[in-house]
C-alpha cells in the first residue's frame, strides 16, 4: 500500500512540477496585461512547438529524470528474480546499503562499530568482521585519489593555460591548440593501452631508466599505481585545460602589468590576480576532472595495480558478476551522491554558480 | 645567468615534459605498430612490418564492433542533435522562474558519471519491459543510443546555445512582419543561421559516442562495440595489432579533423564576406543619405 503511494508520488513529481511552472507562467502573462506577450504556442507555431515539447520532454522525462528516480527507487529493494518485482515478495528495504557498510544484508550499527571506527582512527586495520572493508576502502580511495588527480591536473595545466591565454602569439597559440587536441582523438582504452606499454616492467620507461643507470632493477610502476594516476590525469587533461584557458584568456593583460609595476612578485600575481579572476574556470575544470576520474572505468581496469580497487569496477561486478542489480544501483547512488557533494563543495568554496562553470 | 634566462629554461623544460607526456603514448603506439615482435615493444626495433595492420582486417569480432559503433554513433547523432537544438531553443524561451531548474536538469547529465547514466538507462528500460511489455526496446543498440544521448544531447545543446545567443531576434520579427509563417521562419531563418552549430554538434556527438566506454559497457548488454571489444582485448593481454588499430584511428580522425577545420574556416570566411558586403552597403546608404541632404 505505502509502496504504491511512494511510487506514484515519485513518478508523478516531474509532471506536477512542469504543470505548476506552466500554470505560473500563464498566470503571470495574464496579469502582466501586455498585448505583445505571446504564449509558447503562438510564438513558435503548433508544429514547431510540438517538436520542441516532444524532444525536450522525451529527453528530460524519459532519459534524465525518470531513469535516475527508478535507479534510486530500485536500490531500496531486496534482490529478487526479475519477475517478482512488483509482486507480493517485493518491499522497500535498505539491505543494499547495509551491505555496503557492513558486508552483510542484515548488518546494523552497534557500539562495536563505533569502537572499531575509533580504533581505525588511531591507526588500527579496518575490522572486516564488522565492516565491508574492501568496498569502503575502495570508495574512500576513489574519492581521495580523484581529488589527487584533480589537483595534479590543475598543476600540470595551469602554466600552459596561462601561457596560451596571456603570453603566446596567435600563430603559436593555434599550433599549441592543435597539439593539445590531436592526442585526444584516440579513445581512452587505446590511451590506457599505450600507458601499459610505457609503464610495464619490461616497458619503455624502465628501459630508459635502466639505460641511463638510474635504477638497476625494473620498477613496478603499475603495482605502485603510478601508471593509473598518469593515465587518469592524461585522460582528462583537456577538460582542465580549456576551462582554465577560457577563463584566463578574458583577463585584461594590463591588470597583470599593473600588479607587476606595483612590485608584486610573480607568485603574488598568480595567486591574487590571475587565479581569483579565473575562479569559474578553475571550478569548472575541477568538477569535470573529479567527476570523470571518480567515475572512470577504463583506466582503473587496465592500469590499476593488483592492490588498488577502484569503486567503478566493483560497481560493474555488482551488476554483471554478482547479478545483484539493487546493490549495484545502491552503489551507483552512493557514487552519485559523492559527486554531487563534491560539486556543491566546489561551488561553495569558489563562490560561483552552476551557470558559470558549465559554460 | 640572468633571471630571464632561468625563466626561459624552466619554461622550455616544462614544455618538453608536458608535450612528452602528451605525445609519448602516441609515439609508443606508433613504433610498436610497425615493430615485428609479438609483444608490443619499442626497443630494440627488430624490423619493420605491416603484418599487424593486415591482421586487423581478418578480425571479425573487431570489425563487428566497429560496425556497431558506427551504427550507434549515427543513432546518437539522430537523437542528440534534434534534442540539443530543441533544448537550446527552449532555453531562450522558458519561463524565467523555471530557467534555473531547467538549466540544472539539462546540464546534470554532463556532471553525472557515465557509468551511472548507463546503469539508470538499463534499469529503467528493464522495468518498462517487465511492467509494460516493451520488449522491443530492451536491446543493446537502443539502450546504448539512449544512454549515450542522455549526456551527448547536453553537449549538443551547449554547442547550439552558444550560437543561438548571437541570434538577432529582429530577423525573426522582420520575417514575420513580411508575412512568413512560423514554420517558414523556423526553416528559412533560424535553421540556416544554426547550420554551423548543428554541423559541429553532429560531429561532436558522433565522436563522443564512438569513443565512449563507461556508459556503453553497461548499456550494451550482450552486443559489442569497438570500445568494449578493445577493453576485453587489452585486459587479456596486449598485441601490437591494437597499436596498429590506434594508428588507423588517429589517421582517420586527423583527416576528419582537418576537413572539419577547413569547412569551419570556409564558413567563417563566408560570414566575414557577408559582413563586409553588409558594411559596404551600409556605408553606401549613409553616403547617399548624406549626399541627399
Amino acid at each position: 500500500m505505502i509502496e504504491t503511494l511512494v511510487k506514484t508520488l515519485l513518478f508523478a513529481a516531474p509532471f506536477v512540477i512542469i504543470a505548476v511552472f506552466w500554470a505560473m507562467s500563464v498566470r503571470e502573462r495574464r496579469l502582466a496585461n501586455d498585448p505583445t506577450a505571446k504564449s509558447f504556442f503562438e510564438r513558435n507555431g503548433v508544429a514547431i512547438s510540438l517538436y520542441l515539447l516532444v524532444a525536450i520532454g522525451f529527453w528530460i522525462v524519459l532519459m534524465i529524470v525518470l531513469p535516475q528516480l527508478v535507479m534510486v527507487d530500485f536500490s531500496f529493494h531486496p534482490k529478487l528474480p526479475f519477475k517478482d518485482y512488483g509482486g507480493p515478495k517485493d518491499h522497500y528495504s535498505i539491505e543494499s546499503y547495509r551491505y555496503f557498510l557492513f558486508g552483510k544484508t542484515d548488518g546494523a550499527f552497534t557500539i562495536d562499530h563505533l569502537a572499531a571506527i575509533g580504533r581505525a582512527l588511531l591507526g588500527d586495520e579496518c575490522n572486516s568482521g564488522l565492516f565491508n572493508c574492501t568496498h569502503l576502502r575502495a570508495f574512500v580511495l576513489t574519492i581521495v585519489a580523484s581529488i589527487f588527480v584533480t589537483l595534479l591536473n590543475f598543476c600540470i595545466c595551469y602554466p600552459l593555460a596561462y601561457y596560451m591565454a596571456q603570453v603566446a602569439a596567435m600563430e603559436r597559440l593555434r599550433l599549441l591548440m592543435l597539439m593539445l587536441i590531436v592526442p585526444f582523438w584516440v579513445n581512452e582504452i587505446l590511451r590506457a593501452f599505450a600507458f601499459t606499454i610505457i609503464f610495464g616492467t619490461g616497458g619503455v620507461l624502465n628501459d630508459i631508466m635502466i639505460g641511463l643507470g638510474l635504477i638497476t632493477e625494473p620498477f613496478d610502476f603499475i603495482g605502485a599505481d603510478v601508471a593509473m594516476y598518469a593515465g587518469l590525469s592524461y585522460a582528462y587533461l583537456l577538460l582542465m585545460m580549456f576551462p582554465l584557458y577560457n577563463a584566463i584568456e578574458s583577463l585584461d593583460h594590463n591588470q597583470i602589468e599593473a600588479a607587476r609595476d606595483l612590485g608584486a612578485p610573480w607568485w603574488h600575481i598568480h595567486l591574487f590576480v590571475v587565479m581569483p579572476y579565473a575562479k569559474p574556470g578553475i571550478a569548472s575544470g575541477c568538477t569535470m576532472v573529479f567527476m570523470l576520474s571518480a567515475g572512470a572505468l577504463a583506466a582503473p581496469l587496465i592500469l590499476g595495480g593488483p592492490n588498488s580497487l577502484w569503486f567503478t569496477p566493483i560497481l560493474y561486478d555488482r551488476f554483471y558478476q554478482a547479478f545483484n542489480w539493487p546493490q549495484g544501483s545502491a552503489y551507483a547512488f552512493i557514487l552519485l551522491l559523492a559527486c554531487v557533494v563534491f560539486v556543491m563543495l566546489v561551488l561553495k568554496v569558489f563562490k560561483v554558480n552552476l551557470g558559470e562553470i558549465t559554460r | 645567468m640572468s633571471s630571464r634566462a632561468i625563466w626561459n629554461l624552466m619554461l622550455g623544460f616544462y614544455f618538453v615534459v608536458f608535450f612528452g607526456y602528451l605525445f609519448g603514448p602516441l609515439i609508443v603506439m606508433g613504433v610498436t605498430a610497425f615493430n615485428t615482435p609479438n609483444y608490443p615493444q619499442v626497443f630494440p626495433f627488430e624490423g619493420f612490418t605491416l603484418s599487424w595492420f593486415a591482421k586487423l582486417g581478418g578480425d571479425t569480432e573487431l570489425m563487428e564492433g566497429i560496425w556497431n559503433s558506427v551504427l550507434i554513433g549515427i543513432g546518437v547523432v539522430c537523437v542528440s542533435v534534434p534534442i540539443g537544438l530543441a533544448a537550446a531553443i527552449v532555453m531562450t524561451q522558458v519561463y524565467h522562474r523555471a530557467r534555473g531548474l531547467y538549466y540544472l536538469i539539462v546540464v546534470s547529465p554532463v556532471l553525472t558519471p557515465g557509468v551511472i547514466l548507463g546503469i539508470s538507462t538499463v534499469i529503467f528500460w528493464r522495468g518498462l519491459k517487465d511492467s509494460a511489455g516493451l520488449d522491443a526496446f530492451y536491446n543493446g543498440y537502443w539502450l546504448t543510443i539512449l544512454g549515450q544521448s542522455t549526456f551527448i544531447s547536453a553537449y549538443a545543446m551547449l554547442v547550439c546555445l552558444s550560437r543561438l545567443q548571437r541570434f538577432d531576434r529582429a530577423q525573426e520579427e522582420a520575417a514575420l512582419d513580411l508575412g512568413a509563417s512560423y514554420p517558414q521562419v523556423f526553416w528559412h531563418v533560424l535553421i540556416p543561421f544554426m547550420r554551423p552549430a548543428i554541423f559541429s554538434a553532429a560531429i561532436l556527438s558522433f565522436l563522443s559516442s564512438f569513443e565512449n566506454y563507461n556508459t556503453t559497457t553497461f548499456a550494451i548488454l550482450a552486443e559489442k562495440t569497438l570500445t568494449t571489444v578493445l577493453a576485453g582485448r587489452v585486459r587479456q593481454g596486449t598485441t601490437p595489432a591494437i597499436s596498429a588499430l590506434a594508428m588507423i584511428i588517429i589517421a582517420v580522425t586527423l583527416v576528419g579533423a582537418i576537413a572539419f577545420e577547413l569547412a569551419r574556416r570556409r564558413e567563417a570566411r563566408k560570414d566575414a564576406e557577408a559582413k563586409a558586403v553588409a558594411a559596404r552597403a551600409e556605408r553606401l546608404a549613409e553616403a547617399t543619405a548624406l549626399a541627399a541632404t
